[in-house]
């Protein structure tokens, strides 16, 4: 949390100067120290890598080997058509050159490989790392290994799956000064990881939590038990993801009823599609919550966040065994 | 997206976008993203440095470049087939009248200015076309939908307009460091760099007093000219000893005045400056693109700092004298501007050199900048997220799902779970002169004001008429265009001056007067009620306009079950805030909101999160 000696130039002040009346300087300053590593270039994650460029971050990493497809393009605004034309350039490799016009100011890299396959030392370059379009598996083999590190990582997934989303947050222990009316006091969070806060007990977990959080569960779970790639799911997927639900719910103690045939079946359509305005919503929270976990300013998420174009909500789930502590 | 009819709706919709700027940026790219085949785009701006770091579609290379075509083309990049059509233009120009409001589907408003808002408020309710407007400010947003005959409109709920200050505290009794700023901006800076033939309260309330009154006020014409012997030194140092020190003096010996109140103290260079230390010494080169700035000569390189008094003098005399030597053929039109590096620095100087003599806390520049410049506090991750929200009622509007039709807060702590809430859009005002043809009462003094006053203060800045025409009865007595007859101009310039009940049929109480705009198609009828008195501070355009948009007591809606999720919940209680990107400061309106919840359980939500406060930078 260090606040750094060094003043931003000139150059910095003006081109900062609306969102430091936003977050202060010294936010400022720890933005540009911190390190981001991107993990799977999709609608959601392209949309987070354009706030945080344009925030102001010391430098953004970038995993995605894939070449460009329709599916890639959907809804990806970093692509230029006529450069993706005839290269065989990697998405990491089209998306990061846009990025880089964004915020000269900003290092851009890109990593080829995959983030899964990591040995635990790749991730002492970074301060974050947020992965989307990953496995349940893997989010929690990735978020394990985080944890692990000497230094704190940030982890988040962030999932965009048409109308809905679905964002998960990981700052292990947490330490920031929170602004109670004109009080500053110190307050500290305590945050499960994935893997944790997956082995919670439904019952357990406080009244009304959104539908959605069970819902995701419900389709990690069959596409693990299927052995299908995140998204890999169509509407014909549906009798067997209702073996699931019930399977589930019988184990967790949930009636069936509660999780609707009509949410199962728009997650299943949704396969890989994004809806644009989704994603720029969750691509938006997600920045925020970056920024806020970097700069120790503002209360960050704990621990889940959905947002559901069909009703409009943008809801907090805190979904722990852990209550916060007041130091 | 989901479904075919959605796909169908978004391909053959027409969409006008009114504002390229934070929210604009953010739309365009997820319009174009999500679909969306034909764009209309408004914008006057041109690009400027202090966008590039949320304006994502804008370059470094594209500062002075009009918004909406560089826009444009950066959204062609991605999405080259769909057509954008980009109007580098204001939205009030006559070409956008209700004929080209009608051949859209739906309009969508990234503004950030209330006039602009109001205006295709106006238009949109006139051509009946949907409107979804927008605004955010920092960390906080929001996004409304306005249907004729289906929604309240824009105007529905009092929006306030910007604030002003009564004069004697700008010029006599500062308390504030924004009444400092104020004085620094437009009364010190307009005489010292405006047009001189402007009336200027400088003066005024320091030398009212007694015996000295009459021909200090005389005297003081000449101590803004420079006279030809003075070097621009020797000039700043005349006016620096004036306006901190002689007008203090002057003021101090109105002993009325400071009974309840702390007294000033005067500042003299000579008081703050060691003895002979003059400006001349400080070198400026003539580099290629180099701006000048005062603070730069000086070596204050931190904006964020605050200067000390003696500090503030040297910029204070230092920008003066460059305004002179190097600026010397824009002095006498100059007006100020946030992007203008030495108005600021004076603004800064002078600023702080007036609230050292009142006791007034200092600020640095930075800080001095923001209030001078009205501006709004903006981040990225806030319009992108406005954006998402925008399009997705964009396309319920376009499918007419009109139960669904939601207003959303995007809010920095969550209220109940939520930082996004969605509330059921209020109805129709029946009491809005907008949406309605409810009368107005204007209670005013009929044997001192002037039609000018009501046309300037009433009809424009609070009705928010562009063009405005104005009836008694079945006689014209006052129009704007740029369509009328010489002598019907110069008439209607005779009728600004006369005062009220000097009218050939006096305008007094019991007259209604019969107020226009036909670009906006609005028209509203004003009672007019004479009053003899009123109160400076409270009331200080010495008018009250009454009887528009009191907040209604809300009827009970039918609830929506068209997706399952039933969602109603009567007349839940609370205060929303209004913000707006570009209006300056969060503005607080009560409102009556109904809340969304799946569970049909009807909750209050006391203390609404807390969005007047604003960050500083210490
Ligand atoms: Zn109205």
């Amino acid at each position: 949390m260090e606040g750094g000696e060094e003043e931003l130039t000139a150059h910095e002040t003006a081109l900062y100067d609306r969102q430091i009346r936003v977050w202060g300087v010294d936010a400022q300053k720890r933005l540009s120290k911190a390190h981001v590593l991107v993990s799977g270039l999709t609608g959601a994650t392209v949309e987070f890598c354009k706030n945080i460029v344009l925030a102001g971050v010391g430098s953004l990493a970038l995993m995605d080997d894939r070449l460009v497809t329709e599916e890639v393009l959907g809804a990806n605004f970093l692509i230029s058509l006529d450069e993706y034309a005839n290269s065989n350039k990697t998405v990491a490799e089209l998306c990061s050159q846009s990025l880089r016009d964004f915020n000269p100011m900003v290092g851009v890299s890109v990593l080829s490989g995959e983030l899964s396959q990591m040995d635990g030392e790749f991730f002492d370059k970074f301060d974050v790392v947020v992965v989307c379009s990953f496995s349940f598996q893997n989010k929690i083999l990735i978020n394990e290994r985080c944890r692990k590190r000497q230094k704190r990582i940030a982890f988040y997934t962030i999932d965009c799956k048409d109308s809905c989303g679905e964002i998960f947050v990981d700052l292990q222990n947490y330490t920031y000064m929170q602004k109670k009316g004109d009080e500053t006091v110190e307050r500290q969070l305590s945050y499960p990881s994935l893997e944790e806060a997956n082995s919670i007990p439904w019952r357990d977990l406080p009244r009304k939590v959104t539908k959605l959080y069970f819902a995701m569960r419900v389709l990690d779970k069959f596409e693990l038990l299927e052995g299908r790639k995140p998204g890999e799911t169509s509407l014909a997927d549906f009798e067997s993801i209702s073996i699931v639900r019930k399977d589930v719910c019988e184990a967790q103690g949930l009636k069936e009823s509660h999780l609707a045939d009509s949410l199962l079946e728009r997650l299943l359509a949704a396969g890989k599609m994004e809806h644009p305005a989704v994603c720029a919503i969750l691509g938006g929270i997600l920045g925020q919550e970056v920024i806020k976990a970097i700069s120790g300013k503002g209360d960050p998420l704990k621990n889940f966040f959905y947002f559901d174009a069909a009703d409009g909500k943008g809801v907090i789930e805190d979904i722990s065994v852990h209550s916060t502590v007041t130091a | 997206m989901t479904s075919t009819s959605q796909r169908e709706a978004i391909k053959g919709a027409k969409v006008l976008m009114v504002g390229a700027g934070g929210i604009g940026c953010e739309l365009l790219k997820t319009l174009a993203l999500s679909g969306f085949q034909d764009i209309h785009i408004i914008d006057m701006d041109t690009i400027e440095v202090s966008n590039l770091n949320r304006q994502f579609l804008f370059r470094q290379s594209h500062v002075g470049q009009s918004k909406a075509k560089v826009a444009r083309e950066a959204v062609l990049k991605f999405r080259p087939s769909i057509n954008i059509t980009a109007s580098h233009a204001n939205v009030k120009d006559p070409q956008f009248n209700v004929e080209f409001f009608k051949q859209f589907n739906v309009v969508l408003n990234g503004l950030d200015n209330l006039d602009a808002r109001r205006h295709v408020n106006r238009l949109c309710l006139a051509a009946e076309v949907p409107l979804v407007e927008s605004g955010t400010t920092g960390f906080l947003g929001q996004v409304t939908v306005h249907i004729k005959g289906r929604t309240e409109c824009y105007e529905c709920q009092t929006k306030p307009t910007p604030k002003t200050y009564p004069v004697c505290t700008i010029t006599s009794t500062p308390s504030k460091f924004v009444h400092c700023i104020v004085w620094a901006k437009d009364l010190l800076f307009a005489k010292l760099f405006g047009d001189k033939n402007q009336g200027n309260d400088l003066n005024v309330r320091s030398s009212s007093n007694g015996s000295e009154g009459n021909n200090s006020s005389d005297a003081s014409k000449d101590v803004f000219e420079q006279s030809p012997h003075e070097s621009p030194d020797q000039y700043a140092r005349k006016i620096y000893d004036h306006v901190f020190g002689h007008n203090i003096e002057a003021a101090l010996s109105n002993e009325e005045t400071w009974k309840n109140r702390r007294r000033p103290r005067p500042i003299y260079v000579r008081d703050v400056l060691p003895e002979g230390e003059r400006n001349e010494g400080v070198k400026y080169e003539d580099g290629v693109g180099s701006i000048p700035s005062a603070m730069g000569l000086l070596g204050l390189k931190n904006p964020q700092e605050i200067w000390s008094l003696s500090e503030n003098t040297r910029v204070f005399l230092e920008v003066v004298r460059l305004f002179l030597e190097k600026r010397d053929k824009e002095v006498g039109n100059l007006t100020f501007d946030k992007d203008d590096q030495l108005a600021v620095e004076f603004v800064t100087a002078s600023a702080n050199i007036r609230a050292s003599s009142f006791g007034i806390p200092l600020h640095s520049l930075f800080e001095a900048k923001g209030i001078a410049g009205n501006i709004v506090h903006a981040v990225a991750t806030t319009n992108a997220i406005i954006s998402g929200l925008i399009v997705i009622e964009a396309i319920k509007v376009l499918l007419r799902d009109s139960n669904n039709y939601r207003m959303t807060y995007c809010l920095e702590h969550p209220n109940r779970k939520m930082l996004l809430m969605p509330v059921e859009p209020f109805e129709a005002n029946p009491s809005c002169y907008v949406c309605s043809e409810t009368p107005l009462l204007l209670e005013v003094n009929t044997a001192t004001t002037k039609l000018r006053d009501v046309i300037d203060k009433i009809v424009k800045s609070k009705l928010g008429m562009n063009l405005p025409l104005v009836m008694q009865g079945l006689s014209l007595i006052y129009e704007e265009g740029d369509d009328l007859d010489a002598d019907m101009v110069a008439t209607y310039a005779i009728n600004l001056d006369k005062v009220l009940n000097e009218f050939p049929t006096p305008v007094t109480n019991g007259t209604t007067l019969s107020v226009e705009d036909f670009q906006q198609e609005l028209t509203c009828n004003i009672n007019i009620k004479h009053r003899d008195e009123f109160d400076e501070e409270k009331e200080p355009d010495g008018m009250v306009l009454t009887g528009w948009s009191g907040p209604t007591t809300k009827s009970e809606k039918s609830s929506s079950s068209s997706n399952g999720d039933s969602s109603s919940a009567a007349g839940a209680k609370r205060k929303l805030e209004e913000v707006s990107e570009g209006n300056g400061k969060n503005k607080g309106i009560a409102q009556e909101v109904e809340v969304n919840d799946e569970d049909d359980d009807v909750s209050v939500l006391d203390g609404f999160p807390e969005t007047n406060k604003k960050k500083r930078v210490q």
